[in-house]
């Protein structure tokens, strides 16, 4: 008796919030936003709202390290939301479980969005078997952050344009740089990213995958002669060969510890705001060198895009609010708030951006990017390279032997892929 | 002379062991009291300056943190009632009762032990999906609802109940029932509050089935809501100590408590004889 | 004697716990071993034709994985550096707090409790902090040694021992309570006919207290190992599996597996490996038990 007097304000309480006050007639429209993102994009939606009275919008904020599990967990349970942000890396296996809205239909009957204002590289990274199945929202590419009077003492007045050219450079620097009793390290590359080597590996041909994409071909010419690339920076200790030496990247930026980084768009505001003030002329940011003279290299096209699920109810009030974010206006204004590049070219030639001497080399880097092999199991490949990118740094194997034992778990990760091309399905 | 050395290494011992395990805790507290950046400059503080309460305003106002709160509540209290009442009434069929395979069944349940949960998670996922129960609180609730663990103790304490006092009671033309809840459970009541005391803790504190059953960010319990806060905001030392500190407390001030009970379960559950 | 109807009212005093326990225990249980003999994936998960049963496939997949292997050491490696220290800790402050020489002992047993019931996701953000490299409260202690600021949770050669740290913290408490029941049981008297024979503290200890306390070690070493082997929340939140995999425990690769990556037929198998050597250790430490006892 006590019990049941126990429960029942508790039941009570269950029921009093599960009815809420009943809105007929308005549109909910629920949208997952991730990382900083989720938080940021919460006054344009309360612009999106003001603009259509009979929508409203339920924004939840999921930080990246569980947005994976989030959306493939809602998926299974069949609660997916309407609208979600989804790095472009991620829309093959979303396509693969045909958990998406194809959007052509929606692109085409468009006032506002022109495809081909987007940067094709970005734009393709979207489509896949010839359907459009995410409208990009920001784009994110890797080009070199690097210390212009450390460079210039070296020698070189502009970046180099050759990865040769960075190697002689390197030399110079560490030399002097030892001359001066002082550890330097020209060319940060964290053996925790796998951005520099799938990067160089593109420039080299690409060709990670063979037997459409049921193989590994990590251990073929392409990706050796990129891979022995990448290795002799950490032979000749250009790079440190652990995480554990650099605690502070702008610390050891401004101290000239290092010198050179691959980054992306979001250290243009963290360097601006963390780097000493006195020292905010010293450095600059450039496209990838190349491997043969063709400036600039390739880089990747990573980025985010929103996409609408196939089981959203409200699919046309979906589409406005896709059509809303990622209009030029308000990818404009998001850049103001965020530093998230624009992916529609026109962005970049009206605004503050065309005047931001460190996005020009964004702007030209996106012109020359190219889309990674789209399967689901890309992400999971390109974590366990990683591993690999640390035995090779710190001389545990030797470059041909990493690639063979990676092949070899790359191959039992796309085993089931083998299985459904040899079965033609 | 001995002895009195003897003493002062013991307490001294004692005292510095005590220091450490409460050093992160009090810290936790300092911190959380903070204004932002203050924690996270060197050398680290072990007072704040400034004492404030913005954090705290922080995580009820923009952050959820009442509805985690909530969450929790809900989910853990019914855990908690229905789980004692099913665990009780097994655990004095277990102890008082004579049928057919009682004892390989007890002891097939309590090899059951040596399980990891986590085995159970992805099917028990997929079961859920079925039924319909993901992202809501029956599917929190639903594993939870009875335990070998409270089986387990209810029956060793139920065990020492002399028989001549349930006997008295079926003379008296009861039926098993009225036995039960006027003869057992009443005389059960401690080792009823010191399971329940378990179970709403243990579930307070659970992570991992939580973390994967609620999918919407209003469903989270506080646990799961402090861990996202983690993804987000790693940086803001002193917003995810006051959130540790609102996660810590309930429980804590629950144990403090109803010490004994707690403490007298785990001995009761400990020696095996 | 009426058996009957009183073994019927036995059936329907456990029918409800057992249903729940049936159903959503044992049934996921076998769910999850019939899950492990298929390929249930991402491509299965969209499309039912991509399913298939594979036999053994999964478990010899296991052991051609690098990761696992990793997985495997470091589980170990948390097992058998931390098991003991955690028993060692936990059966030293009994035996401290036991001691007759000891004062406010019921404050001391509170406070060494208390990391036992706070919540692990809290008790990982703190210790996070703690071993923050420049700001964090333990390098800064130990700079005063003249120990160099040590990266705990970045640097692969001491972040396992971090987490180990953390572990024997937040638990010692509750085997420490343990221990003190253990203690109580021995009666005084044997200490007592012991001191007048002449025999000094430790020589008590040895031949009293370690070998009346066997049963009780036995079972705290028992649930400490089963527990420890289930290593995940700590990974979880404090460093992703990382440094480089060096704090990658089976249950973390599990998860991973199966949450993350949606290798769900591949992750219950990696479950059940766990199982089975949790299961084997359980088993050689009942022989081992057994075997002294005669």
């Amino acid at each position: 008796m006590n019990r049941l007097r126990a429960i029942t304000p508790v039941l009570l309480l269950l029921a009093g919030i599960s009815c809420g006050p009943q809105q007929e007639r308005v549109t909910v429209l629920k949208f997952w936003g991730f990382g900083n993102e989720g938080e940021m994009v919460q006054p344009l939606i309360r612009e999106f709202e003001r603009m259509h009275p009979d929508i409203r919008v339920e924004v939840q904020q999921i930080p990246w390290t569980a947005a994976h599990e989030k959306l493939l967990t809602a998926y299974a349970g069949g609660s997916t939301p309407d609208v979600c942000q989804l790095g472009n890396t991620w829309i093959p296996e979303f396509t693969v479980l045909n958990a998406l809205e194809p959007l052509d239909r929606f692109a085409g009957a468009s006032a506002t969005l022109q495809l081909d204002d987007i940067f094709p590289g970005v734009l393709r990274t979207n489509i896949i078997d010839s359907a459009l199945y995410g409208v990009p929202w920001y784009v994110d590419t890797r080009v070199v952050y690097y210390r212009k009077d450390i460079l210039q003492q070296a020698g070189y007045e502009e970046f180099p344009a050759t990865w040769s050219g960075v190697l002689k450079a390197s030399e110079a620097i560490q030399r002097s740089a030892a001359a001066k009793k002082k550890v330097a390290y020209p060319f940060f590359l964290p053996t925790n990213e796998w951005v520099p080597a799938i990067a160089l590996g593109m420039q080299s041909g690409g060709n990670f995958l063979k037997n459409s994409g049921a193989n590994g071909n990590f251990s073929g010419p392409e990706f050796t002669r990129a891979f022995t690339l990448l290795s002799e920076f950490y032979a000749k200790r250009y790079s440190p060969s652990g995480m554990q030496l650099i605690t502070n990247l702008y610390n050891s930026f401004s101290d000239g510890v290092i010198v050179m980084y691959i980054t992306g768009p979001w250290n243009i505001g963290e360097f601006t705001r963390r780097i000493p003030p006195h020292q905010q002329k010293l450095w600059m940011t450039a496209p990838l060198p190349s491997m043969d003279s063709l400036t600039p290299g390739i880089s990747l096209p990573l980025g985010t895009s929103l996409v609408m699920f196939r089981e959203s109810r409200h699919k046309e009030a979906a589409w406005k609010l896709i059509e809303y974010l990622s209009s030029v206006e308000t990818s404009v204004r998001f850049y103001g708030m965020t530093g998230n590049l624009p992916p529609r070219r026109s962005a970049w030639r009206d605004s503050a951006l065309a005047s931001n001497v460190y996005a020009a080399a964004f702007y030209r880097q996106l012109q020359r990017v190219d889309p990674l092999p789209q399967i689901p199991e890309w992400e999971q490949i390109v974590i366990r390279l990683q591993t690999y990118v640390e035995y090779v740094a710190t001389g545990t194997l030797a470059v041909p032997e990493a690639l063979r034992r990676f092949d070899g778990e790359v191959d039992v990760i796309l085993e089931k892929r083998r299985w459904m091309v040899e079965n033609a399905r | 002379m001995k002895r009195r050395t003897m003493s002062l290494l013991l307490n001294s011992g004692l005292f510095l062991i005590g220091l450490t395990t409460l050093a992160p805790v009090l810290w936790m507290l300092s911190a959380s009291f903070m204004p932002s950046g203050e924690a996270g400059t060197f050398p680290p503080p072990l007072f704040p300056s400034a004492p404030t309460l913005e954090h705290y305003a922080a995580l009820t106002e923009r952050l959820s943190m009442m509805r985690y709160f909530l969450n929790s509540f809900i989910i853990a209290g019914s855990v908690t009632v229905v789980s004692t009442l099913l665990n009780s009434m097994a655990g004095f069929a277990f102890a008082k009762y004579q049928f057919a395979g009682r004892d390989r069944l007890f002891g097939a349940l309590l090899s059951g032990m040596v399980v990891p949960a986590q085995v159970t998670m992805l099917p028990l996922f997929l079961m859920m999906k079925e039924m319909g129960f993901v992202n809501t609180y029956v599917g929190a609730v639903i594993p939870g609802m009875a335990s070998i663990f409270g089986i387990f103790l209810i029956r060793q304490f139920v065990s020492a109940i002399p028989d001549s006092l349930i006997e008295a009671a079926r003379i008296d033309g009861g039926s098993e029932f009225r036995i039960y809840r006027t003869v057992i459970l009443p005389l059960c009541k401690p080792i009823l509050l010191t399971l329940a005391l378990f179970t709403f803790m243990g579930t307070w504190n659970d992570f991992m089935w939580p973390l994967i059953i609620m999918t919407d960010q209003s469903n989270y319990t506080l646990q799961v809501g402090l861990a996202n806060l983690m993804g987000e905001h790693v940086l803001d030392l002193e917003l995810m100590m006051a959130g540790s500190v609102v996660t810590i407390i309930p429980v804590l001030a629950l144990f403090l408590v109803f010490q004994k009970h707690y403490v007298r379960g785990i001995m009761v559950g400990g020696v095996k004889e | 004697m009426n058996a009957a109807p009183r073994a019927a009212a036995a059936w329907i005093f456990l029918s409800p716990a057992l249903a729940v326990i049936g159903i959503f225990f044992v049934l996921p249980v076998l769910a999850a071993f019939a899950l492990s003999f298929t390929d249930f994936d991402i491509y299965a998960l969209g499309n039912w034709d991509y399913f298939r049963f594979v036999g053994f496939q999964n478990y010899v997949r296991i052991f051609e994985t690098p990761l696992f292997w990793t997985a495997l050491r470091n589980t170990f490696y948390f097992v058998l550096a931390g098991g003991p220290l955690s028993v060692a800790v936990s059966l030293g402050t009994a035996l401290m707090l036991h001691s007759k020489l000891a004062r406010f002992r019921t404050f001391y047993r509170t406070v060494f409790f208390l990391p036992v019931v706070s919540s692990l996701i809290a008790v990982a953000i703190i210790w996070r902090y703690l071993y923050h490299p420049a700001h964090g409260l333990l390098n800064y202690a130990l700079s005063f040694a003249g120990i160099g600021p040590v990266d705990w949770l970045g640097d692969t050669a001491v972040a396992m021992p971090a987490i180990i740290v953390m572990a024997v913290w937040k638990n010692f408490g509750y085997n420490m309570l343990i221990f003190l029941a253990g203690l109580q049981n021995i009666p005084d008297d044997l200490y007592e006919a012991a001191h007048l024979d002449g025999a000094s503290g430790w020589q008590q200890f040895r031949s009293i207290t370690l070998p009346m306390l066997k049963p009780t070690t036995v079972f705290v070493v028992m649930i400490t190992v089963i527990g420890y082997f289930q290593l995940f929340a700590e990974p979880y939140v404090m460093t992703q599996g990382g440094p480089l995999n060096s704090t990658t425990s089976i249950v973390y690769l599990m998860y991973e597996q199966g949450f993350r990556w949606w290798s769900m037929g591949f992750a219950a198998a990696i479950a059940f490996v766990l199982f089975a050597i949790i299961l084997a250790f359980t088993l050689v430490q009942m022989l081992l038990q057994r075997s002294v006892k005669r």
